[in-house]
């Protein structure tokens, strides 16, 4: 009993952790009142460039950075047509969609003689070292370290946002950029720090997908995952815990779901793959409720303009 | 100067000029890994418009996604935005198959019910988003997520029963035969049709070797019949006024929520009526496991966006889409790059269509320019 308690809790902060770097991404992108549909795309690009860069130079760490750069590099496209040409955020965001597994999969057939995927990475340390409570089931406590790195963000962005000055201009800006205006900040400026932060953060969760769940990049290795994050923000209701929360519950859920199959209970296994989703729903009906928006999200600033 | 203006403000230019940069910068991307762009675009539009079989084929691949595409710029006319129509198009297939394999009736009644079936399964997905949104306030956004993904698991579910499934395969059993949609099948396996086909090549090709059906033409009537609900009638006048500000519309005596419900049925409908189609029109007339979502709801998105929520430019960006997805095939064998250009150019078209939204306010801007020269 005990050791399947501790296999949901090691499963569930697994799968969450891609989800919750999505998220943050989100979060810090919309806050700023930029709405970022393209977390799947930014993903994508991510976990290959983790892949890619841990496979040619045999560390990990590298692979991280390459992934945050990368997913950042794609967010740069989002953030100069919401911010600068003041285009339609849902439409960038779902052509960021396309263009980053694109890209992906692209330079992935070409660096690896045609394959969609890449040769088994280098994959990053679990918190205690590998040989750590090898056996026992405190084993399923010895998470990948991006599990840490995740809270950790949260973390920091939480004291970002609503500790300090520049946090607080950023939500400003999200609220109301014309006031922000007035008062000296650099609405564009700050928007466009803001999305590509989302982007890097992004790039990251999908480096914990091929750096650390699997080993490796595959064209499903993020299939879906940018778009629960998406959920998980509004579902948080845009603050980083909150959507750190909504993406625990939703790796719980599947972690249930993976436990649970064990085959000792009579459910299918499609029926209990369902779980997840029927439950976040569930989930909004009887415990959130209505979530709002930033004020300004999604809304490109015109200065002047009333 | 002033026909430039004119010809600058028409959405069509900008959509236009969105195409070519897709194409510009595939091009770009094509030469920096070491293709040929020219060749690689000549295999591009061959593997178009080389054959009737290849036209026929677009068509084919293009209505579903036209379908799908009305459906998301429908929701979108009316404030909505339909991320879900990925599932309610699977559960289109998944109710058409149900019906289909089960029931035996004469062709026309099997067909009008086992489209319907898929129709209103379709429908069932977008209400509950609608329903939702209107009577808890949750995000349609994320209700169309998940039940996206309980539609994929389901689907999976029904190919699985035993009931269904086709033994030794990954796949359901196929609907019966009085349920197919293709134009007249029983000639391509009788001796009379094809000794009718042979003489005329063009015809006997596009009829053999694709699965010609009417999935085309009711994707243009719905086309027509959405233009017609939303421009020509009052439930359309409302549907838009919730779309465009509810505050606005609640305070004139219209209801929101009510008006949030129906057309996120109508939209459901619709991707469920394209899923339905795709069953009954195209071979193998069944649903399979899938490992991933197979996009036919998510490219509507794309469709939508490039046709600017148009129901009557759907048809087109359709057709483009499918045109695009279609011959991309042939990029890969003929020179070698990856089909994934195809992925980058169509992200490009509609990165540039949320960029060149822009073209219109310029042309503004240098109408009013040319005005205050005149003087």
């Amino acid at each position: 009993m005990l050791s399947k308690i501790l296999l949901l809790i090691g499963i569930t902060m697994m799968y969450s952790t891609p989800l919750v770097f999505g998220a943050l991404g989100g979060v810090i992108s919309e806050r700023s009142g930029v709405v970022n549909i393209g977390i799947e795309g930014m993903m994508t690009v991510g976990a290959f460039a983790a892949a890619a860069v841990s496979y040619f130079t045999g560390n990990p760490w590298l692979g991280l950075l390459a992934a945050g750069a990368a997913g950042g590099a794609i967010a740069l496209l989002h953030a100069i047509a919401s911010v600068t040409f003041k285009a339609d955020q849902t439409i960038s965001g779902i052509a960021i969609n396309f263009i980053g597994p694109g890209l992906a999969l692209f330079f992935c057939r070409l660096m690896f003689s045609k394959a969609t995927m890449t040769p088994p990475a280098k994959t990053l340390p679990k918190i205690f070292g590998e040989d750590f409570f090898q056996g026992s089931p405190a084993g399923n406590l010895n998470v990948d370290v991006t599990v840490v790195l995740a809270l950790v963000c949260a973390a920091v962005m939480w004291y970002f946002l609503y500790k300090t000055k520049w946090g607080l201009r950023v939500l400003s800006v999200g609220e109301h950029p014309a006031a922000a205006d007035t008062l000296g900040i650099n609405v564009s400026r700050t928007r466009y720090l803001c999305v590509l932060v989302s982007g890097v953060l992004a790039g990251f969760g999908g480096a914990s997908m091929t750096l650390a769940i699997i080993s490796q990049f595959t064209p499903t290795a993020i299939s879906g995952q940018g778009f629960i994050a998406l959920a998980a923000v509004i579902f948080g209701k845009w603050t980083p815990f909150g959507a750190y929360g909504a993406c625990l519950l939703f790796g719980f859920a599947q972690a249930l779901t993976i436990v649970l199959g064990g085959g000792d209970y009579a459910v299918p296994s499609q029926i209990l793959a369902m779980l997840p989703y029927v439950l976040t729903i569930i989930v909004l009906i009887f415990f959130v409720g209505r979530s709002v928006a930033p004020k300004a999200d999604g809304v490109p600033y015109e200065k002047g303009q009333r | 100067m002033k026909t430039l203006v004119k010809v600058l403000k028409k959405p069509i230019t900008s959509t236009l000029i969105a195409i070519l940069c897709g194409f510009l910068v595939a091009a770009i991307v094509l030469v920096l890994a070491g293709y040929n762009p020219v060749s690689s675009f000549a295999a591009l539009f061959k593997g178009i418009f080389a054959k009737p079989k290849y036209i026929s084929n677009v068509i084919i691949k293009a209505t579903p996604i036209i379908l799908t595409g009305l459906s998301v710029a429908f929701a979108f006319k009316t404030g909505l935005f339909n991320i879900g129509a990925e599932g309610q198009y699977i559960v289109g297939t998944v109710a058409a198959v149900c019906v289909g394999v089960k029931l035996d009736l004469p062709p026309v009644f099997q067909i009008l019910i086992v489209v319907l079936s898929g129709v209103l399964a379709g429908a069932i997905f977008g209400g509950i988003v609608g329903l939702l949104k209107a009577r808890f306030g949750i995000h349609e956004v994320i209700t169309s997520i998940m039940l996206n993904w309980i539609a994929f698991y389901l689907s999976n579910y029904i190919v699985a029963l035993p009931a269904y499934h086709q033994p030794n395969s990954t796949s359901s059993l196929p609907v019966n035969e009085s349920s197919f949609t293709m134009l007249l099948p029983k000639w391509k396996v009788s001796e009379e049709g094809m000794a009718a086909l042979k003489p005329n090549k063009w015809l006997y090709e596009v009829m053999v070797k694709t699965d010609v059906n009417f999935g085309i033409l009711v994707a243009a009537v719905m086309a027509v019949i959405i233009w017609i609900l939303l421009y020509r009638s009052t439930k359309g006048y409302e549907l838009r006024a919730v779309g465009f500000n509810s505050d606005a519309a609640e305070f004139a005596g219209i209801s929101v929520s009510r008006n949030l419900v129906q057309a996120m049925l109508i939209a459901g409908a619709l991707s469920g009526l394209a899923g339905a189609l795709a069953i009954t029109g195209t071979a193998p007339h069944r649903i399979s496991q899938m490992a991933a979502f197979e996009n036919n709801g998510f490219n509507g998105l794309s469709v939508a966006l490039i046709a600017g929520s148009s129901p009557i430019g759907c048809i087109f960006a359709g057709l483009l889409f499918g045109g695009l997805l279609y011959g991309g095939q042939s990029v890969q064998q003929e020179v070698g790059a990856p089909t994934e250009i195809i992925n980058i150019m169509i992200g490009t078209i509609v990165f540039f269509v949320a960029l060149t939204r822009v073209v219109p306010v310029l042309a503004d801007k240098l109408e009013k320019r040319g005005a205050r020269h005149a003087k």
